[in-house]
């Protein structure tokens, strides 16, 4: 998490702080802007059907599939929107797709 | 050393852009601006410029090719009037609030209906809450003059905003003048070698520019924007004070003829103040108490210093070359009339509608608002919103 922006701008940042015409100045500040509110369903992931083939990381659009080691560890669901992609891939029925409660 | 040479109005915005030498002009020709990138592709074609010229197809195209070309970090220059205008409305708004200086060289010209190709400026009046800068000249020497001093007022870091040089139409972008040019190197120091943009797409450290900005930040943003444009009245006076030291020409928010006792005044834009300033010498040699203020800088709008102005006069008519149609007056009369609110109160106030669609204005029509004034003093009688040089 790369938090050492040159100009981080947040719901607080003032006319005063923000940039002219909203320059963008570091690359990969998507990361601050939290997605996951968007969601309408959610993937559930069950361990002990997964075969950490990561297939899923392969096709997750927002960077949302946490791996650690080499295997599957959770979701980001601070990024995560709920597009479902990863749950249609899996071949192990590892990944449901359920409605956001 | 300056030289005296003479030039029609378009001629020497275009001689002047070739001795700024700009990294792209991108236009699309538009009648009475046609000669200004028609003269200057001559120059690109010459090798006399090492401008990158893009003919683009339209008006619209021509805006946003500048855009992306100032977003680069170039320093961008084009030309239009009436329809060609209208045709960048869109991103007009996007280059000022994309904060991409550059200078648009307006020839004034009457917007349609009814198709007209003369003069008036319902063109750039109908473009004055875009967030560009306008400064508006008299002659082909002060569309010379606002040229150079454009490019550093746009360029100045505390403003970085879009700047449009508006000359009327055929009256001053065709008629020949005598006017007086800079040396090039002269220019050169003037305007700087180069721009030097404080953010760009490309370079050392690129940005990311233009992004949608949902209301979280948009409203920051304008407001940032809105600061710019104050900003830019402290630039103006300040570019044009070093200008004054390298041409002796002085150049201010506005011009004040005779203004100094002055009972009954005339607040105008552009070529007809040449024609007005000859009915006020005309009315002084009579012992009449007349003056003349000739604005300059239309936006930022020097509210406080046009009230100032106006402080001793009895009565004002300000003359509007298009009408705003809210059916009480034209732009030029409700920003200074609002201006004088608090600050000047109690005056007679007119507004004349004039020489719209390249109408002649004449010095009868000076002297018929004078002498309308006068009558409005003696009475108390008058008309606020007027129409004059119409055939009744």
């Amino acid at each position: 998490m790369n938090k050492e922006r040159k100009v981080n701008i947040t719901n607080e940042t003032t006319w005063k702080e923000t940039t002219p015409g909203g320059v963008i100045v570091d690359a990969g500040n998507a990361e601050d802007f939290k997605t996951g509110d968007w969601r309408a369903m959610r993937p559930v992931w069950y361990e002990d059907k997964c075969k950490h083939c990561l297939l899923c990381w392969v096709v997750c659009p927002d960077n949302s599939i946490k791996v650690e080691g080499g295997k599957l560890v959770g979701f980001d669901f601070d990024h995560c929107k709920g597009c479902g992609v990863c749950t249609k891939q899996c071949k192990f029925g590892a990944l449901d797709f359920v409605p956001e409660e | 050393m300056a030289k005296r040479v003479s030039l029609s109005g378009n001629e020497a915005v275009a001689f002047g852009m070739k001795q700024i030498n700009p990294d792209v002009v991108a236009a699309f020709p538009i009648t009475p601006s046609t000669e200004v990138p028609q003269y200057f592709s001559q120059f690109v074609a010459n090798g006399e410029v090492t401008t990158e010229f893009v003919p683009v197809e339209s008006e619209h195209s021509a805006m946003s090719a500048c855009i992306g070309a100032a977003a680069a970090g170039g320093r961008v220059m084009t030309a239009t009037a009436s329809a060609g205008l209208a045709l960048m409305w869109e991103v007009l708004y996007v280059a000022a609030s994309m904060r991409t200086p550059m200078v648009l060289a307006v020839t004034n010209r009457a917007l349609s209906g009814p198709i007209n190709i003369h003069n008036d400026h319902s063109d750039s009046m109908g473009a004055r809450d875009s967030g560009w800068i306008q400064l508006y000249g008299e002659n082909a020497q002060e569309a010379y003059d606002n040229l150079m001093q454009a490019v550093r007022i746009g360029e100045h870091p505390d403003v970085q905003l879009p700047v449009m040089v508006c000359y009327d139409g055929f009256i001053t972008s065709h008629a020949v003048e005598n006017l007086e040019m800079l040396d090039d190197a002269d220019v050169k120091a003037f305007v700087g070698e180069e721009r030097k943009a404080p953010f760009a797409l490309i370079g050392q450290e690129p940005v990311s520019m233009g992004p949608l900005d949902l209301p979280n930040h948009y409203f920051e943003h304008k407001r940032l924007q809105a600061e710019a444009m104050k900003n830019a009245k402290k630039v103006i006076l300040e570019v044009a004070a070093e200008y004054e030291k390298l041409t002796g020409r002085k150049y201010g928010f506005f011009e004040e003829y005779k203004m100094e006792d002055a009972e009954a005044a005339i607040v105008l834009i552009n070529s007809s103040a040449g024609t007005a300033k000859t009915v006020v010498d005309a009315l002084r040699a009579q012992g009449k108490k007349v003056g003349l203020i000739k604005v300059r800088v239309f936006r930022p709008f020097p509210v406080e210093e046009i009230a100032e102005a106006l402080k001793n006069v009895k009565a004002v008519a300000i003359m509007d070359k298009v009408d705003g149609f809210n059916a009480a007056g034209g732009p030029l009369f409700n920003e200074v009339v609002s201006a004088m609110y608090g600050k000047a109160d109690g005056k007679i106030v007119q507004n004349y509608i004039y020489g719209l669609g390249g109408r002649d204005v004449t010095t009868y029509n000076f002297e018929e608002v004078y002498s309308n004034l006068f009558n409005a003093i003696e009475t108390g009688k008058y008309e606020v919103y007027n129409y004059i040089g119409v055939r009744e």
